[in-house]
């Protein structure tokens, strides 16, 4: 969808549920909205698009009560702002508005994940995404270095870049709104998304990337939504795999989980922002076992979220199933970088070949 | 010369006086500022307890006076039952001195220490001796004296000792000085206010510097003093068996019949047989073998628990209520006096209140009272057994919110009555940790949980009904504007809405192309029978349905319609003319209708 046809969706469907209240209150209702439950109660794994998404469960939020009237009232003034965004063409920051919100007097926000959870609401309901409202979220700095060449639409014209040889030693950085990237060609066989900067670094530094023809992405973290639309759209515009290499403890398996499952929070935008084929590289507990890795005791912590994952759907399978039991018997976790205790070549020149030529990508 | 020797020459007795110069804090002198603390409550306590003794009502005066860089006088007066010439300088001068150790009952003070060590305090810091007034009844004259402790000896030092005129015709006067600081003044102020809750019996006058506060009495009521009650079988340790059996010229069946509370010459006799006695040798020449296969039978008996009626002496739920009341103005009181029950042979009884709401902070962990023997407890709050209990009870139940604590507009009150509190020091700061005790707490505070819980709820109905009233009167307008502004439509009436919600009787007019229409909707539970009025230039004479009255004044005609609207029901009028005029509804409360003009 261009950038025009997004605005005009976002008008109108911001138009429309004002309308709608007008509507109501021009008959003397006591104005509403219904809004699907998000809780992971309702979430529901989609067959056809093998993504996580929200069921059917629906909640309806009407004025009567002055917690929901300023909720309704919040909403409000935030299409007001939107429509302004459009009308002006201007865009602004989640933290911006909320800021702008100071003077919303009643209407304001306490806190910023208010207005966060409120634009979800919102992409909700109008099934447009934030981009659509001109709203996007701090600078994550997620960055992508690789064999591939884009274009993308920058507030000072169009730039072609090629993410090995148009880039600094840091790579290429995610802007908020992958939805202007147009991806021209690759010479890559496959993705490899990191957790950590130290290993990105490290394949950087090693020529992992030429060597094996791979994209590199750095995760930082529990990926920002950019990053993950990034893997999204590489992975379904140029049907590559892509492999998900993390630390060995049970939060890095949640940062794969929302790579390749989505997350509750943004349930309702998992076709766009899941990658269903993303596959686990590592660091698997066996790797702690099999190449004897550095490594520290799992804390009570640890093993209450290693057992969650055991009953967590997305989990349910009998490679996970087996990893997971296993890292509770050892009582070990191991971070990525712990391979450099086998020399800092060791990680580029043995382990990762191993592991893909395994996983039968090389 | 050996070690031995040398070390023999420095081996000596230690006066208790001396221990405690050493040892300030086991008595609550650790600091200055704790120090005013604990000698007023020491003297209050000796008060309280002697006017109880006496059957008199307390009134008492207490005056904090700065005399010199950082001396501060001190002094408690009360109209109790005085002090004999004779026990004067004991009763100051000498710690471990007092009348109360011995008995079995419940009292503020035990030990004979308190006011002692304030003595000792005062000349350690201030040099000054401590000035005692006392009088024991109109005949016989007051005597003032001054008095010191010798430290190395633990007796008192008269320094002075003469008849004296005073206007009393009994109680007792004490004066002390010492090195202090007023910095913990709010915390003298509140533990006069808790202790002023738990003797609503007693009236406190207090001058603090210049400034003068009074807490009244709300009870005329004099508590009857508790009874001493022979010592428990349960609760005897050998020591005290020991001293006992060593004092008595008695034979041990009768020794243990008379001795010991709740038994009988059936279980003295049970008691006999299973320490291998005879009831017929005389105590005083039991061995120290024998008495401990005595006590030994003694635990092993069956007995009834400790009387508790005479022993101690509960404040009351109704006194309770009327005490928190007095000092603070809250919005739900409510109180527990729980069945006495008994430790290691020690009878006790809890006693705990709730209050809510009112001008208790909003925020902020609940404010605990906590009090033994009618005595608060101020300091050391976390170690206390009784702040444990509170942290124990699941508030959440009760819709309070909990940090260990429960937050919130919450008071929580527990009262300990024991005739042996047990502390966990002797500066008596902390209730220990008693299973027994604990559970009687948390059992209280379970209930007083639950009668909060029934206050909130019916509390949180009339809250809907004013939330809603916020949301449609303030908020809904608003939403309606900004509303109105992204559609770029004209503002949107939104009082229908309100009236809708607020449950009202709502009427509008509106005129469309010559016809007027008046509507009165009934969003009410019940009937409206109500008169609609409608002052205006037309004549409505084609109104359908016609008016019940119609009178005109200089082309103002005033329609009246005497109509009865059924909940949920709309009644309708309309005929020919140009609107305008005004509207009104009659025959009901103007909080319960709602009149709209559409056309302005």
């Amino acid at each position: 969808m261009s950038k025009d046809e997004l605005d005009k969706k976002s008008m109108k469907a911001m138009l429309a549920i004002a309308s709608a209240w007008y509507d109501q209150m021009k008959a003397g209702e006591v104005p509403y909205i219904s809004l699907p439950t998000r809780t992971k109660y309702n979430i529901e794994y989609d067959d056809a698009s093998e993504v996580w998404k929200y069921g059917d469960k629906e909640s309806l939020r009407t004025a009567g009560t002055a917690k929901s009237a300023t909720h309704l009232l919040k909403m409000a003034y935030v299409i007001g702002f939107v429509k302004q965004q459009l009308i002006e063409n201007r865009s602004s920051t989640l933290r911006e508005m909320y800021y702008i919100s100071e003077g919303w007097k009643r209407a304001k926000f306490g806190a910023q994940e208010e207005s966060n959870f409120l634009i979800e609401d919102l992409e909700i309901i109008s099934e447009v995404p934030r981009e659509g409202f001109h709203l996007h979220p701090e600078e994550n700095g997620a960055s992508i270095y690789g064999p591939m060449r884009i274009k993308e639409e920058t507030r000072r014209g169009l730039r072609s870049i090629h993410c090995q040889d148009d880039v600094g030693q840091a790579g290429y950085t995610i802007p908020n709104n992958v939805e202007n990237i147009e991806f021209v060609d690759h010479d890559a066989k496959f993705v490899i998304a990191l957790e950590t900067g130290g290993m990105y670094d490290r394949l950087i530094e090693n020529g992992f990337d030429e060597e094996y023809q791979a994209i590199l992405v750095h995760l930082k973290g529990q990926p920002a939504r950019s990053t993950r639309r990034m893997l999204n759209k590489i992975s379904t515009t140029w049907d590559l795999p892509v492999m998900v290499f993390t630390d060995g403890d049970p939060w890095s398996y949640r940062i794969y989980a929302s790579v390749a499952y989505g997350a509750i929070k943004s349930a309702h935008m998992s076709e766009m922002l899941a990658t269903p084929k993303a596959q686990f590289l590592g660091l698997q507990p066996s790797d702690i076992r099999d190449y004897n890795l550095p490594s520290d005791k799992l804390s009570e912590k640890d093993v209450e979220a290693l057992n969650a994952e055991l009953t967590d759907p997305r989990f349910a399978t009998d490679y996970w199933k087996k990893q997971i039991n296993l890292q509770i018997d050892m009582g070990l976790k191991s971070e990525q970088q712990a391979f450099a205790a086998r020399g800092l070549d060791f990680v580029t020149k043995k382990y990762l070949p191993a592991r893909l030529s395994e996983m039968g990508i090389i | 010369m050996v070690l031995a020797d040398e070390l023999a020459k420095q081996q000596r007795s230690i006066s208790v006086a001396e221990f405690f110069e050493k040892n300030k804090h086991l008595l609550g002198f650790d600091s200055p500022t704790r120090g005013v603390i604990t000698t007023i409550k020491e003297a209050v306590d000796n008060a309280l307890d002697a006017c109880e003794e006496a059957q008199v009502l307390p009134d008492i005066y207490i005056s904090i006076k700065k005399t010199g860089n950082d001396i501060f006088r001190i002094i408690v007066e009360d109209n109790g039952p005085g002090i004999v010439p004779a026990q004067v300088p004991f009763v100051f001068g000498k710690l471990l001195y007092g009348s109360r150790f011995h008995q079995i009952r419940q009292t503020r003070g035990q030990q004979g220490i308190g006011i002692s060590a304030a003595v000792l305090y005062a000349q350690l810091t201030s040099g000054l001796p401590t000035i005692v007034l006392s009088r024991t009844g109109p005949k016989e004259s007051a005597h003032r004296f001054e008095i010191q402790i010798k430290i190395e000896t633990n007796e008192p030092d008269i320094i002075s000792q003469q008849p004296i005129e005073w206007d009393r015709t009994h109680g007792t006067r004490v004066q002390i000085e010492f090195r202090s600081t007023m910095s913990a003044k709010k915390k003298l102020l509140e533990y006069l206010k808790y202790t002023s809750i738990v003797n609503p019996h007693a009236r406190f006058r207090v001058e603090l510097d210049d400034e003068s506060f009074t807490f009244e009495r709300v009870s005329q009521e004099v508590i009857a003093c508790p009874v001493a009650i022979q010592p428990h079988p349960h609760g005897i340790e050998f020591g005290q068996l020991k001293r006992m059996a060593t004092a008595s010229e008695e034979k041990l069946l009768d020794f243990l019949v008379e001795g010991f509370s709740r038994v009988g010459k059936k279980s003295a006799q049970e008691m006999c047989d299973k320490a291998g006695l005879k009831g017929m040798v005389r105590v005083k020449g039991l061995t120290t073998e024998q008495l401990k296969a005595l006590l030994a039978a003694m635990q092993a008996v069956a007995v009834p628990a400790p009387p508790s009626s005479q022993c101690l002496s509960p404040i009351g739920e109704e006194l309770i209520r009327r005490g928190l009341d007095k000092e603070f103005q809250m919005d739900f009181v409510a109180a527990r006096t729980r069945q006495s029950s008994v430790f290691s042979g020690h009878s006790f009884m809890v006693e705990a209140a709730i209050g809510y709401g009112g001008k208790l902070p909003p925020e902020g962990t609940a404010i605990i009272l906590r009090f033994a023997n009618r005595v608060p407890l101020m300091y050391q709050q976390g170690a206390c057994a009784i702040t444990g209990c509170i942290t124990n009870v699941n508030w959440k139940a009760y819709n309070i919110s909990q940090q260990g604590l429960p937050t919130g507009p919450i008071l929580i009150l527990v009262h300990v009555a024991s005739t042996n509190v047990p502390f966990t020091s002797e500066s008596k700061d902390a209730v220990a940790s008693i299973p027994e005790i604990e559970k009687e707490i948390v059992l209280a505070l379970q209930d007083l949980g639950r009668d909060l819980k029934n206050f909130l709820s019916r509390r949180d109905k009339n809250k809907v009904a004013e939330d809603r009233a916020r949301a449609v009167c303030a908020i809904i307008p608003e939403l309606a504007a900004k509303v109105s502004e992204i559609v770029d439509k004209p503002l949107v009436d939104t009082s229908p809405i309100e009236g809708k919600l607020m449950r009202k009787l709502i009427a509008k007019k509106w005129t469309r192309d010559n016809r007027v229409t008046i509507e009165a909707i009934n969003y009410a539970g019940h009937d409206g029978e109500v008169s609609v009025y409608d002052i205006s230039h037309d004549n409505a004479a084609d109104a359908s349905p016609k008016p019940d009255f119609v009178s005109e004044v200089e082309g103002q005609f005033t329609k009246v319609w005497k109509v009865i609207v059924p909940p949920q029901k709309i009644w309708r009028v309309t005929y020919s003319g140009k609107g305008g005029g005004m509207l009104d509804i009659r025959g009901i409360d103007d909080n319960k209708k709602m009149v709209v003009d559409l056309d302005v």
